[in-house]
């Protein structure tokens, strides 16, 4: 673990009325700083909140936006939920694992992009949504030019 | 009609909109200084009591009552504010916070100052870093200028703003979930009594309330009840973020008086059905509401009228679908997503929501028979109004509708057919 991440666990530790409030943040940290949550520091984090790993772990997997094993650099998530099903989320879907041969839910052999399917994104009015590494962007129809614009 | 002028995006076409200085030289803070300078807590209260103001996050409870239950005399009370906002159709707090994010924090103040608050979390889904960034902007512009934090505007009160970041998961829309999420517990609903007004985040009294609601309180402090109250029916009254998606020309949020028309909201606002096609079905209140249908639409969108007809107004969630959409395949898509969001902590949801979906896979591939139909109506049945939290009425209610409504289309999937003849159905 980087000293800036621990640090960073280290200031939100503090923040909040308990040290447990302060799981999520600390985990947004580790993400943001490491680009993955790893058992080992899933374990720093509960150490540092004086809570037992398996308890921090049943929180952390409750969630579906922490990486728990290495994504890819850039990670493209598609939300494939009703409005953006009709809008042609799949046909994107489709293009964009075509062009990167790996499925949805995977990452390219060379580490560069991970694609998953999202539950909705609240951005229905711009189906079909996506979002990039979190940053929101939508309607996204052509998946080549939504790949050259990442490259 | 038209000479209606949006409220809570009246700023979304102003040019660095979201920025304190263009806030403040647009009427912004100015409820703030007027409650602080002149007025009660209670009275603040009082008029958001008088205002009739109803939860926008689609439950419809009065908020100056909701504000009411908490006690006078707890020394530390908090306020957390829903902008976990995650269910299919749903897209206004999006809006809200992009346009306007002072306003909403304004509306935060206002809420704490009558209540009696001293600390305010905002609870933001985590996918949405973009509205996480301006809120927390914006707190930081505000309290530089002294209308966020100790003494404010140098009165005796005081109000810290925190922006919370969620990590994935619908539940944590549910208030209790959301209280558990901060807590840093598994965002399971809490059972109640005690309620979130009594025992609340940790374990304090707790007012919850949608950031849409919010940000309706500031106009009311600035302009008043009686202003409120001449917007909309009065026993509704106020503006809605109607969300305009699906088969329409031109999605999108649309700010109406309470009670818009359903007809005019999709026919004038967004446009009519788009390529030529005809309406075959929308859906209100987003994925937990029951299906209308084109003779029903001249419904007025609000809680009332539209419980009165069987289904709900949700968040304004409003999802138009043209003829050419299975109704089997809408319901299938929606039951796999209350699926994945069921927390598993009751038995009904946790094992309704994967039956729900697996018959209507089954009938959706031609593998399934009346029996099916049949399962489907007793587990939705069994799951509505039987669970900790609403998400398995959530879940149960579009199900149970559709059954009501459109039996036709079940009996032709149990018979192994649709009668749209959609072929996606494999």
């Amino acid at each position: 673990m980087k000293p800036v991440t621990r640090a960073r666990i280290a200031d939100v530790a503090g923040r909040y009325p308990t040290k447990r409030a302060a799981l999520l943040p600390a985990l947004w940290a580790v993400q943001e700083e490491e680009g993955w949550v790893s058992a080992g520091d899933l374990e720093a984090v509960a150490h540092a909140l004086e809570l037992a790993p398996a308890d921090a772990e049943g929180v952390a997997s409750f969630y579906s936006l922490f990486h728990r094993s290495p994504p890819g650099r850039t990670v493209i998530d598609v939300c494939d939920n009703f409005v953006c099903q009709q809008n042609g989320a799949e046909a994107l879907l489709e293009g964009l694992c075509r062009r990167l041969a790996i499925r949805p839910g995977d990452t390219t052999p060379d580490g560069r992009v991970t694609v998953r399917r999202q539950e909705c994104i609240a951005a229905c009015h711009q189906a079909p949504a996506v979002q990039v590494n979190l940053e929101f962007r939508g309607p996204v129809t052509d998946a080549d030019a939504l790949l050259r614009e990442i490259a | 009609m038209s000479a209606f002028e949006p409220v809570l995006l009246r700023r979304a076409a102003v040019e660095r909109g979201t920025e304190l200085e263009v806030y403040e030289r647009t009427g912004g803070y100015q409820a703030l200084r007027k409650a602080i300078g002149a007025l009660t807590p209670q009275q603040v209260m009082d008029e958001v009591s008088a205002a009739n103001l109803r939860g926008r996050g689609g439950a419809g409870f009065p908020t100056g009552r909701k504000w009411s239950f908490l006690p006078k005399d707890a020394p530390l009370k908090y306020l957390a504010v829903n902008a976990d906002e995650s269910e299919p159709g749903t897209f206004n707090n999006r809006v809200l916070i992009d346009a306007d994010p002072h306003l909403v924090i304004e509306g935060i103040l206002l809420c704490c100052y009558a209540v009696g608050i001293s600390e305010a979390y905002i609870y933001i889904r985590g996918e949405n870093v973009q509205g996480a960034r301006l809120l927390e902007r914006a707190i930081a512009e505000a309290r530089a200028k002294g209308y966020v934090g100790k003494r404010i505007l140098r009165s005796g009160f005081s109000c810290q703003v925190h922006v919370f970041r969620g990590a994935g998961a619908y539940i944590c829309g549910e208030e209790t979930a959301l209280l558990e999420s901060i807590e840093g517990r598994r965002p399971q609903p809490r059972s109640r009594p005690p309620f979130p007004a009594v025992v609340g985040l940790f374990g304090k009294p707790t007012v919850i309330n949608n950031v849409a609601t919010l940000a309706s309180v500031t106009d009311i402090v600035d302009r008043g009840a009686d202003w409120f109250k001449s917007i909309g029916p009065a026993t509704a009254p106020g503006t809605m973020l109607y969300c305009m998606s699906g088969h329409v020309r031109r999605p999108g949020v649309y700010e109406r008086p309470m009670g818009t028309p359903l007809r005019e909201l999709i026919e004038e606002h967004a446009g009519g059905i788009r390529d030529g096609k005809r309406l075959g079905f929308v859906i209100p209140g987003a994925a937990a509401s029951t299906a209308l249908v084109e003779s029903e639409i001249d419904v007025a969108m609000d809680y009332d009228a539209l419980r009165e007809i069987g289904t709900e107004l949700g968040a304004g969630g409003i999802i138009v679908m043209d003829e050419s959409v299975c109704i089997l395949k809408t319901l299938e898509r929606f039951a796999k997503f209350f699926r994945h969001e069921s927390c598993g902590k009751c038995v009904p949801c946790r094992e309704g929501t994967v039956w729900q979906h697996r018959l209507l896979e089954r009938l959706n591939t031609g593998l399934g028979g009346a029996s099916d139909v049949a399962t489907l109506k007793s587990i939705s049945e069994q799951m509505n109004a039987k669970t900790l939290c609403a998400l398995g009425s959530f879940a149960a209610a579009p199900q149970l509708g559709a059954l009501r409504k459109f039996p036709e289309h079940f009996a032709a999937h149990a018979a192994g057919g649709c009668p749209l003849k959609v072929p996606a159905h494999a």
